[in-house]
């Protein structure tokens, strides 16, 4: 815990001491009926960092991020934002954050342009800045083409860049992504990540919630993991892996009488304790891909036929397994 | 892709209050989106193109001669009356677009911008504003293409015009604060219409009060639309101001009066 509630403690040198953070969270609540979405979270996000905030549907993501953005009044605790409290001083926090929500906040029937343009001008900008920024974001997102058709006609990936875009527009220091690639198909989806990660390169601090691990993985250089409202991990990706375990490799065999050969093989070359989980098919924790060649060399050799050779990577409720002891669904099941 | 390197947060100074010049420009902004969007669909016109074609048509020709004697000495009375109806039912728009919009994310994009609170409640009535205009144009458009020559000449129509779109603003308060605190847009309608049904038929639109039982007449006599129909007949047809006038004023700043703190502070909650 920080001292920042000690007394002799200014203000102005709480401000100074915590500058180098973009957001800090004390306790927040959210409570939504019987509902406690968002239950106590602290949360300390480093200026400059991609911050990964990971779990469920239903999780508390949104919520604990709409009370950082301004958009919820959270119920207890408090939360700053560049040393700038989110309830006392909303409308500075307003000034330094970009917001792009899960679903599009852009107005569907006006044109891209029409959009940049109209929040672009709300920020303050005179008309001819205001078409020139939106003439600039058009064409750093690829949608220089698209500028003068209504939103109805764009795809799913170019309003998740035009909603991009718009939380661009002044610049924020901190801008927070709310699902970026959910609903994205793989190759929206890296572009996506390129964006994100060129994005983090001009000094934003970016707050993104996700459920896929990988996401967090690929992007965030800290990740905090919520479930039912709290915080459950919090650390660097690798941190995170290393709790759950490394990926595994898994054989496919075609017949099911090489099967205890092909574990022995398996156990000997790799060194570490492979399972059985059906007849023909055999699994291990792969800490070393460098040895797999080896290990499917030794296996021909040994005159074993494989149908499949797979690599299966954590999955998010590998995590909710290894840190809650549940996977997200059977939590989710237990929860209703 | 390549951008600049953005200011560090720390390193901002900033102010947490939005200065009246900067409300009012975001205010305007949000009208100029307001008279965008309906540019873009122009079906939401409808409304106020299609109602004063048709309901001027229909009421002229049913009710002229049996009212008025013939089609032609009916206008006069008619095209105010039909005049305040229609621009009235249009103010029920900006609640009900006021609870769609709000229902819509671009919304909460407003709420995280650092613009005024009141920015797109403001711009909303403002915007609206051109619709009452237009349903006042074709309506005056229509009785003139009808036969309906105003004695007072274009000034009085004028003057009865501006009236008409002043107190359908005030009006569209009241709409305003149901679209806040409703919770659907069909819901905002419903209730509204409810409201302006009775008041709008039960009124001297369209027959003249004399012919109505007294506990009807009493209650079209108190109806403040009745006043304001009065003052744009005296307006268009006479060229004159009375005090029917001053009432229908007097009557539309009472209400805004009352609404719009009301509107405003159901509207701020949420905002």
């Amino acid at each position: 815990m920080m001292d920042h509630t000690s007394p002799g403690t200014g203000r102005a040198a709480h401000r100074a001491a915590t500058a180098s953070l973009a957001v800090e969270a004390h306790g927040l609540v959210k409570v939504f009926g019987a509902n406690r979405a968002v239950d106590g979270v602290d949360l300390f996000v480093p200026a400059g960092a991609i911050y990964g905030f990971l779990g469920p549907n239903g999780a508390g993501k949104t919520t604990t991020l709409n009370m950082l953005a301004t958009l919820l009044r959270p119920d207890g605790g408090r939360a700053l934002v560049f040393g700038h409290d989110v309830q006392r001083e909303a409308q500075i926090v307003r000034q330094l954050i970009g917001v792009t929500g899960q679903y599009a906040s852009v107005d569907e029937t006006l044109t891209a342009t029409e959009n940049l343009v109209i929040f672009a001008r709300l920020l303050g900008l005179p008309r001819r800045s205001a078409r020139r920024i939106a003439g600039d974001l058009l064409e750093r997102f690829d949608l220089t083409e698209a500028g003068n058709r209504p939103l109805s006609k764009f795809s799913g990936g170019m309003r998740r860049r035009l909603d991009l875009a718009a939380s661009l527009i002044a610049q924020p220091p901190l801008i927070f992504l709310d699902e970026p690639t959910t609903g994205l198909d793989p190759r929206t989806r890296a572009q996506m990540w390129e964006t994100i990660r060129s994005l983090a390169t001009t000094g934003s601090t970016i707050l993104l919630t996700t459920q896929y691990l990988d996401e967090a993985d690929q992007l965030a250089d800290r990740v905090a993991v919520i479930d039912h409202g709290r915080m459950v991990a919090e650390g660097t990706p690798d941190q995170l892996k290393s709790t759950v375990g490394v990926a595994s490799l898994q054989l496919r065999l075609q017949a099911a009488d090489d099967a205890a050969e092909a574990l022995r093989i398996v156990e000997s070359v790799l060194g570490v304790a492979a399972q059985l989980p059906e007849a023909t098919l055999v699994t291990a924790p792969m800490a070393d891909p460098e040895r797999v060649t080896e290990l499917l060399l030794s296996i021909r050799n040994a005159g074993i036929h494989l149908t499949e050779v797979s690599v299966q990577k954590p999955t998010l409720d590998d995590v909710f397994l290894a840190l809650t002891g549940k996977t997200a669904a059977e939590e989710k099941g237990a929860k209703t | 892709m390549t951008a600049s390197q953005i200011v560090p947060g720390a390193e901002r100074h900033l102010k947490n209050h939005t200065s009246l010049l900067a409300s009012c420009g975001n205010s305007l902004t949000m009208a100029y989106r307001g008279l965008l969007k309906i540019r873009r669909t122009p079906e939401q016109l409808f409304d106020v193109t299609l109602q004063p074609i048709l309901f001027t048509l229909m009421f002229t020709y049913l009710f002229g001669g049996a009212i008025a004697g013939s089609v032609h000495n009916y206008l006069p009375m008619l095209i105010p009356g039909i005049l305040i109806q229609t621009v009235i039912t249009t103010s029920v728009v900006t609640g009900v677009q006021l609870r769609e919009d709000m229902d819509k994310g671009v919304f909460n994009r407003f709420r995280s911008l650092p613009i005024a609170r009141i920015a797109p409640l403001a711009g909303a009535l403002i915007a609206d504003t051109v619709r009452y205009g237009i349903a006042t144009l074709l309506t005056f458009a229509m009785g003139y293409l009808m036969g309906y020559r105003p004695a007072a000449g274009l000034g009085g129509v004028l003057v009865g015009s501006l009236i008409v779109i002043l107190f359908a603003w005030c009006i569209s308060w009241i709409f305003a604060l149901f679209g806040v605190v409703a919770r659907t847009a069909s819901s905002v309608q419903g209730i509204s219409l409810l409201i302006l049904f009775p008041l709008t038929f039960l009124s001297n639109a369209f027959v003249p009060v004399d012919t109505l039982p007294p506990w009807l007449r009493w209650f079209v006599t108190v109806n403040p639309l009745s006043h304001l129909i009065t003052a744009v007949r005296q307006l268009a047809n006479q060229g004159s101001i009375g005090a029917d006038f001053w009432l229908s004023f007097g009557g539309a700043a009472g209400v805004v009066a009352v609404f719009a703190p009301l509107t405003v502070r159901a509207y701020m909650r949420r905002a």
